[in-house]
């Protein structure tokens, strides 16, 4: 799960890890007290969504960038209106954008130096990895690949959880001294027990900046956390912004499915992520395009085959359903009754094909067969690709 | 013989009384997997019955152990108890602790794998679908089946499959057996990206067995488990290998239904991995359709039976 800018600010703050003043505003009328609060000078306008780019992206009706230096009160509430309820397009958001419903401003700080911090799951060791680089503003993955050197990586051992001296591997490595480095420990540490205590599964500060006077400060804040333990943080659940996920995705979580819109017009409906992944590479490998990856589990209902698909059918862009069951321990003839009565219940029109393999798939397939439903069986998984990509080209 | 596991274990169910345990303890029952006891935290001296058997239930996992002789746990434990559980295995000194719950906590499992660091307990899991060893019955009735994989699709013989996926793993023992290869043992080491036994630990093992004649390595996008599984390969392996890797559609940054399956660099999309596998020899399916063929090409190619 990911959540704002603004609200991962305060929950750095809520750490102890420094960040300028700002405020956030989801509506027109708040902007003035929201403007007034961070004083008469220069702010900084800020659009809200959970993508990056926003500085370099611009807005569907042409006003350019996300992210806007201001020098009076009046013109950081021009600027904001521009912004709020518009659609910002940039590197992450694909071309649809995504609309902007809140506006954060924050005070504008003199900045020294950039750099960059962030925190995740190293895999190769099973441990959490701090990175951080001298070189910030810009993306850490450039850095990796054409000056590794300028990254310093500290793994800690969770036994023991982030030892001082790793603290002063990283301070010093990103090359802090004095005033400075006291701070930066200070954030350093914290922002590894922000990782740590409220199960993140990123915390990434890109730029950490000096202000010259002895700060260091986390002048943007990415935050993203471990869905699965979300049920220990309902204070973190309550962040979650519906508006920036697929309205398609919100209701296949619903049931328990795991929906991911792509852009192609073949929709599948699989059981098992692995499986449902290799469907959509072999849709491709045959030449078409999928709509989605779509996993019914590994026990679906007949209900949960019903709102599968609804959800398929409810992109405007499809034009076929392959349906991919290997029923290990889930009966075939469960999904094919499920099949049956959704496809009469959406009336469906488009080419349908179906491959069932594995428990009951006998009397699934009869099931089928005497549906009176225009349907394609399928013996193989190759076989119900080829098909599919046939009916609809 | 097999790897891990032989049709003679003796497994405990821990979360035997939980709808999901219970379901597939009787599946296990049903496939002639000696199920010799079960794990229920207060049901101690209470009994799981299917038909007329009867599988006692003990407090602990200790217990269990001491009274049966059980060395393996198949954990069906939900996600926020099933750190605890895996641990009490490890303190139990069991062999093998197999953790079929789906959506643990990745920062459970980080402490979780650094606890079991030195322990003589193995962890297969979490979020997997578990072991088979196909027994010589009908359908491979008395092998022993930990987990919740289908039983009956699998043939006993000689080849070994290693998958992150449930169900790919049981597309390609469908195809295998449809062919008429049996296979040693298939093993699920689970789709989240802390886990306790990765695909290099089992290909060990599977080149060591000298009942395994030749395997399969089925991987997915993220982390650069497959492609260090294929340098080892390369370097140590004389057995036919048939690689898959699914998601070479999948978008970076998406999480495709696996935790772990996310394309987070340049190092772990589909392309990187198949390219790597093809470099270490290898013999990569195109489609998961192909994977029984692609193992049937490389042994012929290097003039090995596998049946």
């Amino acid at each position: 799960m990911n959540i704002h800018e603004f609200q991962a600010k305060a929950l750095f703050e809520r750490f102890g890890i420094a960040v300028p003043r700002g405020v956030p505003a989801k509506s027109v009328t708040e902007f003035a007290s929201a403007v007034q609060t961070l004083g008469d000078g220069p702010c900084v306008v800020k659009a809200q969504i959970h993508a990056g780019g926003r500085g370099k992206g611009s807005f569907i009706d042409g006003y350019k960038g996300g992210v806007k230096l201001t020098k009076s009160p009046a013109e950081a509430i021009e600027v904001a209106r521009h912004m709020l309820g518009n659609t910002l397009v940039t590197v992450q958001t694909g071309p649809v954008g995504r609309k902007v419903n809140t506006i954060y401003f924050t005070e504008a700080v003199a900045i020294k130096k950039e750099y960059y911090l962030a925190i995740l799951l190293d895999r190769g060791s099973s441990r959490p990895v701090i990175i951080a680089s001298t070189e910030g503003g810009v993306e850490i993955e450039k850095v990796a690949h054409e000056t590794p050197e300028k990254i310093t990586k500290v793994f800690v051992d969770p036994a023991v959880g982030l030892q001082s001296f790793q603290t002063r591997q990283v301070a010093f490595g990103l090359g802090f001294r004095g005033d400075e480095f006291k701070s930066a420990c200070k954030l350093i540490e914290a922002l590894y027990r922000c990782w740590w205590e409220l199960d993140c599964s990123m915390v990434e500060i890109n730029p950490l900046i000096t202000t010259g006077d002895g700060r260091v400060l986390a002048l943007d804040a990415k935050v993203s956390f471990d869905d699965n333990a979300l049920f220990r943080h309902p204070e973190v659940v309550a962040l979650r912004d519906l508006n920036e996920e697929d309205p398609k995705e919100v209701e296949a979580s619903k049931y328990n499915l795991s929906y991911i819109a792509l852009d192609g017009n073949i929709a599948c409906l699989v059981n098992g992520a692995g499986l449902a992944m290799s469907t959509m590479d072999i849709i491709k490998h045959y030449g078409g395009n999928p709509a989605n990856f779509l996993d019914v589990g590994g026990s679906a209902s007949k209900d949960q085959v019903a709102a599968a698909f609804k959800i398929i059918l409810s992109d405007k862009n499809v034009k076929g359903i392959l349906v991919n069951i290997f029923g290990g321990i889930m009966d075939c003839n469960v999904i094919a009754t499920g099949i049956v009565a959704a496809a009469k219940e959406t009336a469906l029109s488009m080419p349908l094909v179906v491959r069932l393999e594995g428990n009951n798939a006998a009397a699934g397939k009869q099931t089928l067969a005497d549906s009176g439903l225009q349907l394609t069986t399928a013996t193989s998984m190759a076989d119900a690709a080829e098909k599919i990509v046939k009916l609809v080209s | 013989m097999s790897i891990l596991i032989t049709p003679e274990t003796r497994v405990l169910v821990q979360g035997i009384t939980g709808e999901f345990g219970g379901r597939h303890a009787k599946l296990s029952l049903d496939y002639g997997t000696q199920i010799v006891a079960g794990v229920t935290p207060g049901k101690g001296g209470q009994f799981f019955e299917h038909g007329s058997i009867k599988v006692p239930i003990f407090n602990t996992v200790a217990e269990a152990a001491k009274a049966t002789g059980a060395t393996v746990s198949a954990i069906f434990v939900p996600p926020p108890f099933a750190a605890d559980a895996i641990l009490e295995c490890v303190d139990a000194g069991l062999d093998l602790a197999v953790a079929i719950t789906e959506g643990i906590p990745i920062r459970d499992m980080v402490r979780v794998k650094r606890a079991m660091a030195g322990s003589k307990t193995r962890l297969v899991g979490p979020n997997c679908p578990g072991l088979v060893c196909p027994g010589s019955g009908e359908d491979s009735h008395g092998g022993c089946r930990i987990g919740i994989a289908p039983g009956y699709i699998n043939k006993k013989g000689h080849v070994g499959v290693v998958s992150r996926s449930g169900t790919l793993t049981y597309e390609a023992v469908y195809q295998l057996t449809v062919k008429g290869i049996g296979q040693s043992t298939t093993v699920g080491i689970g789709g989240d990206p802390v886990n306790g036994t990765s695909h290099l630990d089992v290909i060990k093992m599977f080149a060591a067995d000298p009942d395994t004649w030749g395997f399969i390595l089925i991987g997915e996008i993220g982390g650069n488990a497959e492609a260090e599984a294929a340098r080892w390969i390369k370097a140590n392996c004389k057995k036919p290998v048939a690689g898959f890797i699914a998601g070479a559609t999948a978008p970076a940054g998406r999480r495709m239904g696996h935790a772990g399956a996310i394309v987070g660099g340049a190092e772990d999309t589909a392309a990187a991995k198949i390219k790597v596998f093809q470099e270490c020899g290898i013999e990569v399916a195109a489609t998961p359709s192909d994977m029984a063929d692609a193992l049937i090409r490389a042994a012929q190619k290097l003039g090995v039976k596998l049946a």
